[in-house]
């Protein structure tokens, strides 16, 4: 789509992080509530289950509680339309700044069809963990930090523990 | 009190809605300003290679949490009103043990994951759908998790709450630490940088 555009550098890291906190403030102040992801993608999931089980949907404690009185669809949710924003956004701000590309991330050391394996194994941990932590690094780490709740500060100290003690496994992907 | 607006009934459901998208692109554009949306960048930080994801991190949480202590201070928003995450003591400890190992293997959680598919990574778009068949996985077996999943409650509170001490002490305390950590994360730069430029000659 675009090619041969050199990509930008990125915002310095500082200025990106009070853009970002300015954006989770704003949050507060008009909504009562942070930003969030894995509830959305929750919501995503259970309208899936539901088109394809509706009745195992209903029978499951997670889905139902998704579902509601089915007044409306799972998706006319707030994060569902978050995160609807949040791809937008990431693709406009992708496309002034010149870095849309077709690609796979990934350090020398591996192929791209092992580092697609890797990416859908990390995704799904962090599915499962985001699920029993209540949230994620937008919904806890970065919400309920700003928040001083003490859970989402457990919750953040231990994603850098888990990441760093698991990082010498993984440095054949990365560097 | 004139905060949170939504709470305080200033509009329905429907403009929520709108407000959400607004608030979205906002996310989405810092995290990609940012770099967060790119894995390597991302993992790189577990490396002590480039410690972007910190940096951004912990300056979004101290200026929301600035602003919103000061717009509560003068009276503009109603803290009790802004929703706090209940904590659960042992489910958020081994959530985020195990986040972190997903994290470091996947390269991005799952708002970055969206960013990095949106701007054309197939590895964010893997990873997606990895977050997906693990919530699936979690909803299946929830029967033998909700035990734990209730357990170690503490209800909704915040750490001066817990600890009963000035939220402004625990905030400047936050503060401190959070800059003690952005010069720990320049010199930790500035080393690895030498190192590798003197590996490359």
């Amino acid at each position: 789509m675009i090619r041969e555009k050199k990509a930008k550098p990125y915002l310095n890291p500082y200025l990106a992080g009070v853009g970002l906190g300015i954006v989770l403030l704003l949050a507060f102040v008009i909504m009562g509530r942070g930003l969030g992801a894995s509830g959305g993608f929750t919501s995503v999931l259970t309208t899936g289950v539901d088109a394809i089980a509706s009745e195992h949907a209903s029978e499951n404690d997670v889905y139902s509680s998704y579902l509601g009185d089915r007044e409306r669809s799972p998706l006319t949710d707030w994060l569902v339309i978050e995160l609807f924003g949040v791809i937008v956004g990431g693709f406009l701000s992708g496309l002034i700044s010149g870095r849309i590309k077709r690609t796979v991330e990934k350090g020398p050391g591996i192929s791209s069809g092992r580092r697609l394996l890797f990416a859908f194994l990390g995704g799904t941990l962090m599915g499962f963990a985001a699920k029993l932590a209540r949230g994620c690094t937008s919904g806890q780490a970065l919400t309920g930090g700003a928040l001083l709740s003490p859970g989402s500060w457990i919750f953040m100290i231990s994603i850098f523990i888990g990441a760093y003690a698991f990082a010498y496994f993984m440095r054949r992907q990365w560097i | 009190m004139n905060a949170p607006f939504y709470k305080l009934g200033y509009f329905g459901f429907d403009f929520s809605l709108v407000i959400a998208f607004v608030i979205g692109v906002g996310f989405g554009f810092f995290l990609e300003q940012g770099g967060l949306g790119s894995s390597r960048k991302l993992a790189a930080q577990f490396y002590f290679r480039d410690m972007t994801v910190f940096k951004v991190m912990f300056t979004a949480i101290i200026t929301a949490m600035i602003g919103l202590f000061w717009l509560s201070w003068i009276g503009f928003v109603d803290m009790s009103l802004v929703y706090v995450n209940p904590t659960y003591i042992l489910p958020q400890l081994v959530g985020g043990l195990l986040f972190g190992a997903g994290f470091v293997i996947g390269g991005l959680c799952p708002g970055t994951c969206l960013v990095s598919s949106a701007t054309g990574r197939i590895d964010g778009l893997f990873t997606l759908f990895g977050i997906f068949f693990g919530i699936f996985l979690f909803a299946e077996g929830y029967t033998y998790l909700s035990g734990f999943l209730y357990s170690t409650s503490l209800g909704q509170l915040t750490i001066p709450q817990l600890i009963n001490l000035p939220h402004g002490l625990i905030l400047f305390l936050v503060v401190l630490l959070a800059i003690a950590g952005f010069v720990g994360a320049e010199k930790i730069e500035k080393k690895f940088q030498k190192s590798n430029e003197g590996s490359q000659q």
